[in-house]
């Protein structure tokens, strides 16, 4: 028994190991795939996204490899071009998303009672279930496209915000920092030359991180019905119109389009888990 | 003790404040016409004078300000309104919704916990291992998963292939709500479940898994092994006690992410819970409802993170007081 | 080792050594100048002897490797490390196998930190887990305790409760209730002022009565002096000299190496002299001696060839000029 114990439990200390290159290698590995799914979404023939009633619901094939679904649109067209858009809400949502958030941390330097106002914010957004933020910001908005992509855009920065912030606490204690403020430098110009350089890593991975979740989001709300009409290909869509053709069999209207957004996501998430790996290895702050 | 209680409470009522505000300022700007959404397609079928009366009865002539204080002074009597979509008040809806959604959602969380909890502790304590590298791959494609997908599949997979399940629906439709037997609730619960529950696996296998990790380079393990100790008993005495805490209160602490799932599973299988009434209630433009839920669901989350915090201060002899986990 | 003519407190007894450690090596695969796999000795050629009721210190600056060599007594080091050489317990080979059964039982640590207490345990339990005897564990932790002058409720309180001192003297308290014949003491009196550092020094003292032997692990010199019999010098990894508490006298004279040398004369009460450069990393690889790039009377031989251990003076020394 205690050599089982031993054998299956054993209790180690764990291996240094450079993992740094395997991260880096997958790093380009993921940007390469990133960049062909997006690139595809663009030289694609939109072709297949007209309805046509002779090939409607066939199954997988050379001609279609995710089939065509009920109009007889072609899947495979429909996903790349739902991932597309994905990727580009899920641009502008991490861009706007991580600017708010680094001008919001900035703002401790400015004084306490900003600062109190971004704490509270922030606990003011994660109080809120997400998706009970997104809906009540895409209601506010009537919905639409706009609608949801302002709605994913305006509730990502909690979590980072809160990490910058943390970093520029540790930062502003430096001691470095408190020579420049006694040579007298104001605090924009410290925060210019001494904070903002030590923030650029944290800042880009969180960027990196905030891909996957805008992009599930972005999914999830459309797939509730918010915003998105039929006719515009996002994955939300197809999957809720997949809902209904659930017991005829048409298997290949919700696997591959909900798998291609899978592993779209895995990769944002990947990447920036390796990249982090690769900028700050030792300091494996979680997300 | 109390001190922490009060200094709690008063957190969640200013929360609660700050946030009615804010959703109601978010609501009042919605292009999303109440009357419209309330009277639907027979709109045309009313003279513009009966919408005007509607509109008086609703308040909705009134100031903005006025409205808000309206609202918020029936919220601190208990009066939550009138659902505009069920024509019912909103308080019943929550309740009654809310015990479907809590069957589902303390399920889910239970089983997650647990799973996930074991997953991570076997991960940890293989730590390079073939069997570490797998759990933990799996759970990071867990979490890069759209759970309505991954409960879109089961759906497929079980209800509508193998047949196994119903496609839908928490009771069986036509029959009363009384006449659902036992068998028949966990039949419509079994998928829903299953599908929050794996979702949610993933948060607390990869914590658990760090936190172990941490432990077992610990200097106390180290010394502990000095010491003689190994295997099962030096986990037991040494390795669970410090990794249980954390991820009990981990897993308190995450009940929004809970709610969220909770919404888009409700979604896939229609169950009737809070989640698919809020979504209905977005949808269909009826404000009462939605500030309703909102404010439930922030309670219920700072409940979350209320016992996290608590069973720091309760458990832990450092007793110190550290803030819910981000 | 017979030829050691001078063994303080073991006199009267039969010369069986308690531990043996011979050409003992301890290395790390390590990824060096961008990914490329190599090893990294931390430790080389290790020898040392601890007969029963002796206290050995093992003198080394940080990072030298000191805390490695304890846990390759006890078995417990890291999964990657890797050793080569012989350890004798009570004069048979000390295998992985023994070392499970024995750790704990016949050899017993003291950590070199306070972090080494489980934080959210009682004092008293973890200090009774090491005791042997079941049915008296709550009396002779008591008992324990109170010969190391901690309050008497202790037993009752958690790490974080204690101070740092208390804390030192709970982990001295374990090895205290062992039955152990050997203790390694790694580094226990870290910044301590001198009145505690007294205190304690005579606790660990105390802790080698009954014929128990120990090692006793340190980059403090004048601890080590104060208890130690004898002094093992650590140096790049390599053991440099062992010398016998007596040997560190006027300006060194009677010490053999160039480093202990140097060591002894940096000393405040000497002439506060300290020797320029820094050890070398760990892994660094030197074709000749060691101490090579610092040694004041290094000549070119030393830089091509390598020291042998060699017996001067009743010690041993690892010099090509240790004559004294
Ligand atoms: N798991 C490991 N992998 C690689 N190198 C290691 C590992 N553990 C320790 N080392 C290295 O071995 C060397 C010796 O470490 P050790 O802890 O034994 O030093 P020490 O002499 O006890 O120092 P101190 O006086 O600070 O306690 C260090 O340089 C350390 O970086
Ligand atoms: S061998 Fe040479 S270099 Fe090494 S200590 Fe002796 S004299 Fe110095
Ligand atoms: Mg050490």
């Amino acid at each position: 028994m205690t050599e089982l114990i031993s054998k299956y439990l054993p209790l180690k200390r764990s291996k240094k190991r450079n993992r740094r290159k395997r991260a880096l290698t997958f790093s380009v590995l993921g940007v390469i795939l990133l960049l062909i799914l997006v690139g595809s979404g663009f030289l694609i023939d939109t072709q297949g996204l007209v309805v046509n009633f002779d090939e409607a619901n066939s199954a997988p094939s050379w001609s279609h490899p995710f089939g065509t679904d009920w109009l007889g649109r072609d899947m495979f067209v429909r996903t790349v071009k739902g991932l597309s858009l994905s990727f580009w809400v899920g641009l502008l949502a991490a861009f706007i998303s991580g600017v708010i958030a680094l001008i919001l941390s900035l703002l401790l330097l400015v004084n306490k009672t900003l600062d109190s106002l971004v704490t509270g914010l922030i606990d003011l957004f994660l109080g809120v279930p997400h998706i009970v933020a997104l809906i009540l910001i895409s209601f506010m908005l009537g919905g639409g496209l706009y609608g949801v992509i302002i709605a994913v855009a305006l509730t990502h920065w909690p979590r980072l915000a809160r990490l910058l912030r943390a970093e520029i606490m540790q930062i502003k204690n430096s001691e470095y920092i408190s020579v420049s403020r006694h040579m007298g430098k104001s605090w924009f110009w410290i925060a210019q030359h001494h904070i903002l350089p030590h923030l650029m890593p944290q800042l880009f991975i969180g960027f990196i991180l905030m891909f996957p979740h805008a992009i599930l989001h972005e999914a999830s709300i459309t797939f509730l019905g918010f915003g998105l009409s039929s006719e515009q290909p996002a994955i939300g869509i197809i999957l809720s119109e997949a809902m209904g053709y659930l017991s005829s069999g048409m298997w290949w209207l919700a696997v591959f389009p909900g798998l291609m957004l899978l592993v779209m996501v895995a990769v944002f998430d990947s990447l920036g888990r390796n990249l982090r790996k690769v900028f700050d290895p030792f300091k494996g702050q979680k997300h | 003790m109390i001190t922490f209680i009060l200094k709690k409470l008063g957190k969640l009522a200013a929360l609660l404040a700050a946030i009615s505000i804010l959703s109601f300022i978010l609501i009042s700007y919605s292009p999303v016409d109440p009357v419209r959404s309330y009277i639907g397609a027979e709109i045309s079928r009313i003279s513009p004078e009966q919408q005007k009366n509607i509109e008086q009865y609703w308040g909705l002539n009134q100031s903005k300000p006025q409205q808000f204080l309206q609202w918020a002074k029936a919220l601190t009597q208990g009066n939550l309104g009138t659902s505009l979509i069920y024509r019912e008040p909103v308080s019943e809806i929550i309740i009654d919704r809310f015990s479907a959604s809590i069957a589902l959602m303390g399920l889910a969380w239970l089983f997650s916990g647990v799973f996930g909890f074991l997953l991570g502790i076997l991960a940890g304590m293989n730590e390079g291992s073939l069997l570490d590298r797998l759990i933990k791959s799996y759970c990071f494609i867990l979490a890069s998963t759209p759970s309505f997908w991954l409960g879109l599949l089961l759906l497929m997979f079980f209800a509508s292939w193998l047949g196994w399940f119903p496609v839908g629906l928490a009771s069986p439709a036509g029959s009363l709500t009384g006449e659902v037997s036992f068998a028949d609730k966990i039949n419509h619960l079994f998928l829903p479940v299953l599908t929050l529950s794996i979702v949610g696996v993933a948060g607390v296998a990869l914590h658990t898994r760090e936190k172990l990790i941490e432990v077992l380079n610990s200097e106390f393990i180290r010394f502990a092994r000095a010491k003689g100790e190994s295997g099962i008993k030096l986990f037991w005495r040494h390795g669970l006690r410090n990794i249980s805490l954390p991820a009990i209160s981990l897993h308190f602490a995450s009940f929004g992410e809970l709610f969220g799932g909770a919404v888009l599973t409700e979604q896939v299988f229609s169950y009737p819970g809070l989640g698919q009434a809020v979504v209905k209630a977005g949808l269909g433009g009826d404000v009462p409802l939605l500030l309703g839920i909102t404010l439930f669901s922030v309670i219920f989350i700072f409940v979350g993170n209320f016992i996290a915090d608590l069973l720091y201060v309760v458990i832990d002899p450092r007793m110190q007081i550290k803030p819910s986990h981000d | 080792m017979e030829k050691l003519k001078k063994i303080p407190f073991s006199e009267t007894k039969e010369m069986k050594s308690l531990l043996e450690v011979k050409d003992f090596s301890l290395s790390f695969p390590q990824y060096k100048k961008g990914f490329r796999e190599s090893y990294i000795e931390v430790i080389k050629d290790f020898e040392l002897t601890i007969h029963p009721g002796e206290i050995v210190a093992v003198v080394g600056s940080s990072g030298s490797g000191k805390s490695l060599l304890a846990d390759s007594l006890l078995g417990i080091l890291p999964e990657n490390a890797e050793i080569k050489g012989k350890i004798y317990f009570e004069g048979v080979a000390l295998t992985a196998k023994r070392q499970q059964q024995i750790r704990g039982k016949e050899i017993s640590l003291i950590p070199q930190s306070v972090m080494a207490l489980d934080p959210l345990m009682k004092t008293g339990q973890q200090v009774q887990s090491s005791i042997q005897n079941k049915k008296e564990k709550k009396r002779i932790q008591k008992e324990a305790f109170q010969k190391l002058g901690l309050p008497k409720d202790t037993h009752k309180k958690y790490p974080f409760e204690l101070s740092g001192g208390m804390a030192r003297r709970v982990l001295i308290a374990t090895a205290m209730v062992s039955e152990a014949k050997l203790i390694i003491a790694d580094e226990p009196t870290p910044g301590l002022d001198e009145q505690a550092l007294e205190e304690t020094l005579t606790h660990i003292k105390q802790l080698s009565e009954n014929d128990r032997g120990m090692m006793f692990i340190t980059h403090d010199i004048h601890a080590a002096l104060k208890i130690a019999d004898r002094i093992a010098v650590f140096y790049g990894g390599e053991t440099v000299e062992i010398a016998n508490n007596e040997d560190f006298l006027g300006k060194g004279e009677n010490l053999r190496h160039p480093y202990t040398k140097a060591l002894w004369r940096a000393l405040p009460e000497n002439d506060f002299k300290a020797l320029k450069g820094n050890q070398p990393e760990a892994g660094e690889v030197f074709p000749g001696c060691v101490f090579e790039p610092r040694c004041p009377i290094a000549t070119d031989f030393c830089k091509k060839n390598k020291p042998k251990s060699a017996m001067v003076n009743n010690g041993i020394v690892r010099c090509f000029y240790a004559e004294s």
